[in-house]
């Protein structure tokens, strides 16, 4: 971990948004707009259960009546949602077997982010099911994985294969009408993942999905579901990239996590969705409702996610400690650049007993960019001797950025603790200097402070995120001192 | 190399305050040189300029190093070319090793001057090996850079640095404040240890005690932001025993 910062070259440093390329696929488009019958042109192209199109079309007829948050920090155009398309699958011919059957331009797509699938299979023991716009293309390693009886597949596959499993916990962490995007999401999610680890099992491998807006115009709508059972352990790993275009990417997906008695959840994210331009056009619209249960006695969930991407973040993963001495953490870093927004914190619910939560959030703010970190800790009456552990770092890289923290602590019992620190600060000429007298550039020198100012974080993420994550951190921040 | 340092009647200004007036300073290769003067007479600003520090009017005057025009370069490109300054209030840089700030420091000077990177085995030893002669301990190499560190484990840090990235300049500003006895006499001789004909030394003290055990070749004795008189190391001598009376009258 500590010698990751070498690692960066120039490479690094040359293009303003190096996944900034467009693949030429021919999409199968729902017509534009949303309205009942888009929502079941979506249901009816996956085949699915008439249950789930109900559960669907009541999802569309709340959100009908739902208004647009405008309680967070982030400003924006309206969004016309009508001027949109809902679904776009990469055409195929048939059922997708192996990877051999997959589009090559789409190979060469990963291959150009790095993500060689085939290579992963086997050098990095990660098992990777790629979401190409809105339908899975290929998972790798389901066989070993079945073998501990493990389900890693797309959603739409799930919802086929193991109904069961669906009807039981879909939206029984954030409930179809949780909130207007959520909504959204419940009644036009095309695919995303599910994950179901069998009672104690420790899954075998850390588990991965990439995901890529592609077809310009395409509102990104993913659903994803992970289920630890009983004494289980999962390590699941979310990254994204997405292709450089002009208009604005409404993207909302949802992510539901269930923990049984004494199982683990670690979800880790990197997320790097392109931020628009330096004059603040283009970029996606990110708002996301990502919640976590722990559901079971001596249960736990670990959200730590590292943010650089989106026009606009909107985005609060969340614990619900339900099972006495269940814990909860949120280790994040968000980066904001150039004209970028983000809302962005947790929410620990405490309602067990003996629960405990931390967060560790660091902003990191450049350019003219607003960076909010706002945060819940509520201690429930019954919730009896928990604890919670905040804290929240800015560091400002400009003076014509902002930070904010905003904390909501209710605490209802006279048995708990909480605790919050707060700290913001400038990197300062001194440091720069120093770095720069030891003969780092100046984006070396910047990017080695961060990086250091970050590392309680990046120490959460597997190993092959945190090189990942330091890279990124790196060319987010590029030209942004000076 | 004659005039490996040149520094030709340099006048800086800071908020339109004078503080270096008309200065000549000459240094060839393999020596070593004292600046010698009281509290607020201008010493840090000479090193800080020579490292390039911004904030500093160069109202008149060149600088040349190794024949170039040091003052076209950045900070960056100067301490790759072999500039290093020994500060005399290290900064804290939080969750950056010790380790990994020197690790990085060298990998940009080896990259710099056109050669490969380090082999981690090969730099390990390396640095255990100065570390050992400086008394840092494998702890405090994994320790974040000078967070928490006493002053004197800060200079010693510092002095690590020096012996790691091995400058042809270095200068050393107030090294020996803030350590105490035992680490004093460890650092000046660790220091005193990476002296050859190949590198300069610039020491910036006002006490004699350093150079006692790191001796100049020659002494001068700054003033009011100039040189008022240069000889051998028994200026210093004089200066610790009767102190700058005598050249503030001159």
């Amino acid at each position: 971990m500590s010698d990751n910062q070498e690692k960066l070259t120039d490479k690094d440093f040359k293009d303003p948004y190096e996944y900034g390329f467009e693949t030429e696929i021919d999409s199968d488009f729902a017509p534009k707009g949303l309205n009942e019958e888009i929502v079941k042109f979506i249901s009816n192209k996956k085949n699915e259960p008439k249950w789930l199109l109900e559960w669907r079309l009541a999802a569309y007829k709340k959100w009908l009546t739902m208004k647009e948050p405008n309680w967070s920090s982030v400003r924006y155009p309206a969004i016309d949602y009508q001027d949109s398309y809902y679904y776009a699958a990469p055409k195929k011919t048939e059922k997708i077997e192996s990877l051999d059957d997959v589009d090559p331009k789409l190979l060469e797509t990963y291959n150009k982010l790095g993500i060689p699938l085939k290579e992963q299979e086997w050098l990095a023991g990660v098992a990777v099911d790629a979401v190409f716009d809105s339908v899975s293309v290929g998972t790798t390693f389901k066989e070993k994985l079945k073998e501990d009886g493990v389900i890693f597949c797309s959603f739409s596959e799930a919802v086929v294969e193991y109904p069961d499993l669906i009807r039981k916990y879909l939206g029984t962490v954030i409930p179809r009408t949780d909130n207007y995007f959520a909504a959204l999401n419940s009644a036009v999610f095309s695919d995303g993942s599910f994950v179901y680890i069998p009672p104690g099992v420790k899954c075998p491998m850390e588990l991965s999905t990439y995901f890529r807006i592609n077809a310009a115009g395409t509102g990104q709508f993913e659903r994803t579901l992970v289920i630890a059972d009983k004494d289980s352990y999962v390590s699941y790993l979310e990254g994204c990239t997405a292709p450089m275009r002009d208009e604005h990417q409404l993207h909302a997906a949802v992510v539901e996590l269930v923990a049984l008695e004494g199982a683990e959840i670690k979800y880790s994210t990197v997320q790097n969705w392109y931020p628009g331009d330096e004059n603040g056009k283009g970029g996606v619209y990110n708002f996301v409702t990502k919640r976590g249960d722990c559901r079971g006695n001596n249960s736990k969930i670990s959200w730590t996610q590292v943010e650089t991407g989106s026009a606009i973040t909107w985005k609060y993963p969340s614990c619900v400690l339900k099972g006495d001495n269940s814990s909860g953490e949120f280790y994040s870093i968000a980066v904001s650049n150039n004209y970028q927004q983000v809302d962005s914190g947790t929410k620990m619910i405490h309602l067990g007993k003996n629960t405990s939560s931390r967060i560790i959030s660091k902003g990191i703010s450049t350019g003219n960019s607003s960076n909010t970190y706002r945060g819940l800790v509520s201690i429930h009456p019954k919730s009896k001797n928990s604890r919670n552990f905040t804290q929240c770092d800015s560091l400002l890289l400009t003076d014509s950025c902002s930070a904010n923290t905003i904390p909501y602590i209710q605490s209802k019992n006279i048995n708990s603790i909480v605790e919050h620190e707060a700290t913001s600060s400038k990197i300062s000429d001194d440091q720069l200097f120093y770095c720069r007298q030891r003969g780092l550039n100046e984006e070396e020198a910047v990017s080695l402070i961060v990086n250091g100012f970050c590392k309680d974080v990046l120490q959460k993420l597997p190993m092959e995120f945190a090189v990942e994550a330091q890279r990124l951190l790196s060319v987010s921040l590029e030209g942004s001192v000076g | 190399m004659k005039n490996f340092l040149k520094i030709k009647d340099l006048s800086i200004s800071v908020e339109d305050k004078c503080i270096i007036k008309n200065l000549n300073l000459n240094i060839n290769k393999g020596e070593v040189h004292a600046l010698m003067g009281p509290n607020g007479c201008g010493k840090s600003t000479l090193s800080n300029v020579l490292a390039g520090k911004e904030g500093y009017n160069i109202t008149n005057g060149k600088i040349s190093f190794s024949g170039e025009n040091l003052l076209k370069f950045s900070p960056d490109e100067r301490a790759n070319k072999g500039i290093f300054l020994a500060f005399q209030y290290p900064v804290e840089i939080p969750g950056v090793t010790n380790i990994n700030f020197i690790k990085t420091a060298l990998e940009s000077n080896r990259q710099y001057n056109g050669l490969d990177p380090i082999k981690p085995g090969d730099f390990l030893k390396l640095i255990k090996e100065k570390s050992k002669l400086l008394g840092i301990s494998d702890e405090n190499l994994k320790r974040q850079l000078n967070v928490g560190f006493s002053g004197g484990e800060k200079k010693r840090n510092e002095a690590l640095q020096l012996m790691m990235l091995e400058p042809s300049l270095a200068i050393l500003d107030e090294t020996d404040s803030g350590l105490d006895v035992d680490a004093f006499k460890i650092v000046a001789d660790a220091v005193n240890s990476t002296r050859s004909k190949k590198n300069s030394m610039l020491i910036i003290t006002h006490y004699q005690r350093l150079l006692e055990r790191i001796q100049p070749d020659i002494v001068h004795v700054f003033i009011n932001g100039s040189i008022i008189e240069s000889g051998g190391p028994e200026l210093a001598e004089e200066i610790d025993k009767n102190g700058y009376e005598r050249f503030n009258n001159a």
